[in-house]
């Protein structure tokens, strides 16, 4: 009955040039809606090709793709996007990053001013309203790099990599943030990482991707129960897990 | 930036102050010896009395033609640098915007500047007074040129630079046409916008010079071209040394909005 939150069909993509690289080929994947999507693989899988193609950034050299059934073609609020290094305007205070969605499209102040509290709150920074993003930690600018799309109540959240610019504790503090907005608010997400332990304890669908071309190798569902906790990551259940992904992966 | 403690700092301004002391004594020294080349290079002090007279002397049609014209003569050259200044302003930080961030623009506009850009403003001279007369405007159109320039490259050039994932997440959110040159690509380019318009303002400077010897018949520019052909040497140093402080001031209160504005700049560099 509920529509598919993407569905991509045969999507190729190639970079142009002298030597034409093929970074994606014959890419064929849908996620749920309220799914969480991780796409797991080594570096130049292309995965972030893929979730740049999904963000509009980028287009196909062949295939489609639909967000919710609404062909992609160009960035947009409906497919919010969490960068590896945050990627805030240093020039806004974090208040001023958190309210640049709405305020450029143009809703009136008093219809996300109170939401954008509550999303600060949410990811514990409301302390930190006026601070500018060079005075914030890494994983406190993530949060804000969080904290401005959830503002926006987006259906899906496309999330490049985000800690893995992060220190190893703050890793942690990270994803069990995201466990419990996750929980709170039930988006569907798209999660490109290349850290096994990281897709396992957040995704409920695992994608492993193989490079050079990329594509899809195997879709390994997680079935870990939730709410999960970092004490998840000691779990039995999770360590068989793992040992069938590195095996999958090393193949 | 460094935080001297008092000490360091005195130690800091009599270091800084010891080579133009040095001079300006032997200057006077050699000046009260007769060793200087009278009427040609007047003595500090009989700079300082010309100042003086300049400044606050009784006007009307005394002897001295320049006494009391101070005022009037910087506020005549600054006027002009201000109204040539922000007309390249105006005109170059949007276009510059443009070109760096509209591969169109850039293709339409950059030759054009870039093949215009290498004739010196000077040689506009001959040019601005026949089309303007001998009147305000050529001097205005003369400032106007000069600080253009480095005010539209640093500009195109901060625009280009600008952060692709800046770009990137500032559209995810919705952003597009002008409010993502105004609320992006402005602001990110900034810092080089900055630099233009530093550099612009010395240029600025030179060109108010250089039009008031030649094109009007006010302001610090034709006082100093006037002097020197009378032969008041005092009041060409005065008025070099004028000059001089104009410009720096106005560099001064440049850097003060600069660091009001950048201050995320300022906090990034620690």
């Amino acid at each position: 009955m509920s529509l598919d939150a993407i569905k991509i069909a045969g999507v190729e993509k190639i970079y142009p040039g002298e030597n034409p690289v093929t970074a994606l080929q014959g890419i064929d994947l849908t996620i749920a809606d309220g799914e969480f999507a991780a796409l797991l693989g080594p570096s130049g899988c292309g995965k972030s090709t893929l979730l740049n193609l999904l963000a509009g950034f980028e287009s196909t050299t062949a295939g489609g793709l639909e967000v919710y059934g609404a062909r992609v073609s160009k960035p947009g609020p409906d497919r919010a996007v969490v960068f590896q290094e945050a990627a805030l305007f240093p020039w806004l205070t974090v208040w001023e990053n958190v309210i640049f969605g709405p305020q450029v499209q143009g809703l009136p102040a008093a219809q996300y001013e109170v939401r954008a509290t509550e999303t600060l709150k949410l990811v514990g920074l409301e302390n930190f309203t006026k601070h500018l993003p060079v005075q914030l930690s890494g994983g406190m600018r993530q949060r804000v790099g969080i904290a401005r799309v959830l503002v926006m109540e987006p259906k899906l959240m496309l999330m490049d990599e985000p800690f893995g610019a992060l220190d190893a504790q703050t890793r942690l503090t990270m994803q069990q943030l995201l466990l419990d907005v996750w929980q709170a608010l039930k988006k569907t997400v798209l999660f490109v990482t290349h850290d096994i332990d990281e897709a396992i304890l957040l995704a409920d669908t695992i994608y492993v991707m193989s490079a050079r071309p990329g594509r899809i190798a195997s879709r390994i569902p997680v079935d870990l129960p939730r709410p999960r906790n970092l004490d998840t990551l000691t779990d039995v259940h999770f360590n068989e897990m793992k040992k069938r992904i590195m095996h999958e992966m090393r193949h | 930036m460094i935080s001297l403690s008092y000490g360091q700092r005195g130690g800091r301004a009599a270091l800084a102050a010891f080579l133009p002391l040095v001079f300006f004594i032997s200057w006077e020294t050699l000046g009260r010896f007769d060793l200087l080349v009278d009427g040609l290079i007047p003595t500090p002090t009989r700079v300082l009395q010309a100042w003086w007279t300049w400044i606050a002397g009784p006007g009307g049609l005394a002897l001295n033609p320049y006494s009391g014209t101070w005022a009037s003569n910087l506020w005549f050259s600054l006027e002009r640098v201000g109204e040539g200044y922000l007309l390249a302003i105006v005109i170059g930080v949007p276009l510059g915007v443009l070109i760096g961030w509209s591969r169109l623009a850039a293709r339409m506009v950059d030759p054009s500047i870039q093949w215009l850009r290498p004739i010196p403003i000077t040689a506009w001279l001959p040019f601005s007074i026949a089309l303007f007369g001998i009147k305000d405007f050529g001097a205005i159109f003369l400032i106007f040129l000069g600080a253009f320039y480095p005010i539209v490259v640093n500009t195109t050039q901060g625009a280009r630079d600008v952060d692709k994932n800046l770009v990137r997440a500032a559209r995810m959110m919705g952003a597009s046409g002008g409010t993502l040159l105004r609320r992006v690509i402005l602001p990110a380019a900034l810092p080089s916008v900055f630099t233009g318009l530093r550099i612009g303002l010395g240029i600025a400077w030179t060109a108010v010079i250089v039009a008031e010897m030649v094109a009007v018949k006010s302001g610090l520019g034709y006082v100093l071209w006037d002097a020197y052909y009378v032969g008041r040497m005092d009041v060409v140093i005065a008025d070099m040394v004028s000059i001089g402080l104009a410009g720096y001031v106005s560099d001064r209160v440049l850097v003060l909005i600069e660091s009001r504005l950048l201050t995320w700049r300022r906090l990034q560099s620690y």
